[in-house]
């Protein structure tokens, strides 16, 4: 992970030295064991395996940099955040640190104990100043897609300002109005925020630089599709993962050299692993770095993750904004009915996603689901069960996970996840 | 010689086959030393090839064996040597001594399952922990909670409050019995409705060391509302379901590469 000349910067950050150079030796070392030791990797892999080397290191410089050049910096925890009203206001957009236990038991004194992993995680990341994008924020946006998050954001704006948006909880015109209004108001505030005023023609930029970046990874999903697998569910998991920190046009740029690469070997008829091993769709809570406990537990037992049906996956790629309108009204509106379509399981009800699961676990040639949420998430856990409903009526095995990022449970993990693929053998 | 090998919390057992034979079979508590426990277990025998299951199978990985070794799940190897002994069984459940877990069955093959998460509420575990309560041998608890009557509701289904609960249902004046009983409740509960979701169909195969627990079976029976020896089948050793179901993987394996 990033070594130590970035010091000087992250003390600027007021964060924790001490506790953060451990942090980055116990990732360090999660990603030697978990990413490093794969076999078959792809040429392309290095650029994720730099970028995550320096996900605190250069990548925070970078954000130092352009704040120097007056540039504001915006933090989000979600995929309703429209990145396009970001980028239009020359703003830079990223994902906030929730991936880990760093701070969790701080965290239990602004928010109850039985509060999902991630909650606890961005919160604990903060009070522990653990997390240099945080500390590198000029905004930070939150929003109200579950009642935990939402409660947990007015405890948040305690420590680190936060705006919240309202992302609606059904899909009816009334629901979309709502939406719309939020994007609009969205737009006003970084518009002050950045002193920057969204043009059509900046919006349409930041339209075409978000969608460049959904269509190379739309590109990676669909590569994903052959047999035998040509990436592992673990490089592909960090692909998605690096899509929320990393420069957009760099990364869209780079995922499509990795695609190329990808189709080579596609056409060569080479993998990461036999054409008969078990292939899984990961499908639920989102993975934010360092989660990557279960696509360790599910790659080490004999099966191949192929896709991730979640919002650190297709839910983040799979719509792209109409790119036709001309006006700002009308590109508002376009942003507007893009983010309706994403499928979080916040929504009432929310069918469409059983549909998206079963187009995909088709689509991708899955021999079988996992579907993941992590403990005390409400509207996964509810979804879990419909999932299972859905997909054992379309013939299409699934094993519900509940977890968290805590370890204690990995042998358990393990027992469930091997005996899932034994039933797919 | 084809063994099979289950490494569990409580016990370790081992059956070997010969020609789908059961010719030998062997069972040691697992202790804090498994893998000497292990090798015990494994003195005299050169067997031609050792399938590990259970929580500790990789442990065989580290027995430095001169022989073919292969690692299946326990929710496998139970299903394989329950169906073994029964064919038409529909449903697996095993309670061993941290886990429970529920499989349901069609033409031997698991479909679906299920298993408790982290805590070992309704399990050996638990029952082994609430008999230190009353300070008697867990294998004498069933017994004993049979002559209980009306038995208290135990509503923790954690391992560690279950006990404060018993203790102070003791302070309250139950019969020691009754609340034996209660607790022999709780666990049938649980299971009972984790064989619900896994879509109960009998027969079902009840394997692993809580199925020589007679007040847990009749309890059980009473849930699921199936009759004992026509709905409920325990095999003569259900602590050894796992082991037997280990070699039968690696020996149904052969039969297959042949025909």
């Amino acid at each position: 992970m990033s070594d130590t000349g970035h010091h000087a910067m992250w003390e600027k950050l007021n964060m924790d030295l001490e506790a953060h150079d451990g942090l980055l030796e116990v990732l360090g070392k999660f990603y030697g064991d978990i990413f490093l030791s794969q076999e078959n990797r792809l040429t392309g892999a290095e650029y994720l395996d730099f970028v995550l080397s320096e996900v605190h290191g250069l990548r925070i410089r970078e954000l130092q940099d352009a704040k120097a050049e007056g540039r504001k910096v915006i933090g989000s925890f979600c995929v309703f955040v429209p990145e396009e009203i970001t980028l239009a206001a020359d703003a830079i957009h990223v994902g906030l640190c929730a991936g880990a236990e760093a701070g969790s038991d701080l965290a239990e004194q602004l928010v109850p104990r039985n509060t999902c992993a991630l909650i606890k995680s961005f919160i604990g990341f903060k009070m522990a100043k653990l997390c240099p994008y945080i500390e590198s924020s000029d905004m930070i946006v939150g929003e109200t897609t579950c009642d935990g998050k939402k409660k947990a954001y007015e405890a948040f704006n305690e420590i680190a300002p936060t705006y919240v948006m309202e992302v609606p909880q059904t899909k009816s015109t009334a629901a979309r109005d709502l939406w719309k209004a939020e994007v609009v108001r969205y737009m006003k505030a970084v518009e002050e925020m950045t002193g920057c005023t969204i043009t059509a023609e900046k919006l349409k930029e930041g339209i075409l630089i978000a969608n460049g970046k959904r269509r190379a990874l739309q590109r990676l999903t669909a590569l994903r599709a052959a047999s035998p697998a040509p990436i592992s569910g673990r490089d592909a998991l960090l692909v998605n993962q690096i899509s929320f920190y990393d420069d957009p046009v760099r990364f869209t740029a780079k995922i499509n050299e990795l695609c190329d690469e990808l189709e080579e070997r596609i056409a060569a008829g080479g993998g990461v692993a036999p054409a008969d091993t078990p292939r899984l769709l990961l499908s639920g809570c989102p993975m934010a770095v360092p989660n990557w406990k279960l696509p360790y537990v599910v790659e080490s037992s004999g099966a191949v993750i192929v896709g991730e049906e979640s919002c650190i996956g297709t839910r983040n790629s799979r719509d792209l904004v109409d790119e036709s309108g001309e006006t700002l009204e009308a590109m508002i509106d376009a942003i507007a009915d893009r983010y309706m379509k994403i499928d979080c399981a916040c929504f009432t009800p929310n069918d469409e996603r059983l549909d998206n699961i079963e187009d995909l676990a088709k689509r991708l040639n899955a021999d079988g689901v996992i579907h993941y949420s992590l403990l005390f998430c409400q509207p996964y856990t509810h979804e879990a069960l419909k999932v299972d409903k859905a997909l054992q009526a379309a013939g299409i095995p699934m094993l519900s996970i509940e977890t968290d990022y805590s370890m204690e449970d990995v042998e358990q993990l393990k027992t469930r996840v091997e005996a899932f693929v034994e039933t797919l053998a | 010689m084809i063994l099979g090998l289950d490494i569990g919390s409580r016990s370790i057992e081992l059956v070997g086959l010969i020609g789908g034979e059961v010719v030998l079979s062997r069972k040691l508590p697992t202790t804090f030393s498994p893998l000497d426990q292990c090798s015990r277990l494994l003195d005299g025998l050169r067997p031609a090839s050792l399938v590990g299951t259970g929580y500790g199978r990789n442990l065989i990985q580290r027995l430095a064996l001169d022989c073919e070794c292969s690692t299946i799940t326990e929710i496998k190897a139970h299903a394989l040597g329950a169906a073994h002994l029964f064919p038409e069984a529909g449903t697996v459940l095993d309670i061993g001594g941290q886990d429970t877990k529920a499989m349901s069955l069609v033409d031997g093959r698991v479909l679906k399952f299920e298993m408790n998460d982290r805590c070992a509420a309704g399990t050996g575990k638990f029952l082994e922990y609430t008999a230190g309560v009353f300070q008697i041998p867990v294998e004498e608890f069933g017994p004993y909670a049979l002559k209980g009557e009306n038995p208290p509701e135990i509503s923790s289904i954690c391992t560690v409050f279950a006990e404060t609960e018993a203790t102070s249902l003791m302070a309250r004046g139950e019969s020691p019995e009754a609340i034996a009983l209660g607790l022999h409740k709780a666990i049938v509960k649980r299971t009972a409705n984790m064989l619900r979701r896994v879509g109960l169909k009998f027969p079902m195969v009840f394997t692993g060391g809580v199925a020589n627990n007679p007040c847990v079976l009749r309890l059980l029976a009473q849930a699921v509302n199936g009759e004992i020896g026509r709905d409920i089948l325990i095999p003569d050793n259900p602590d050894h379901m796992g082991a037997l179901g280990a070699a039968l993987h690696r020996h149904n394996g052969n039969a297959a590469r042949v025909a």
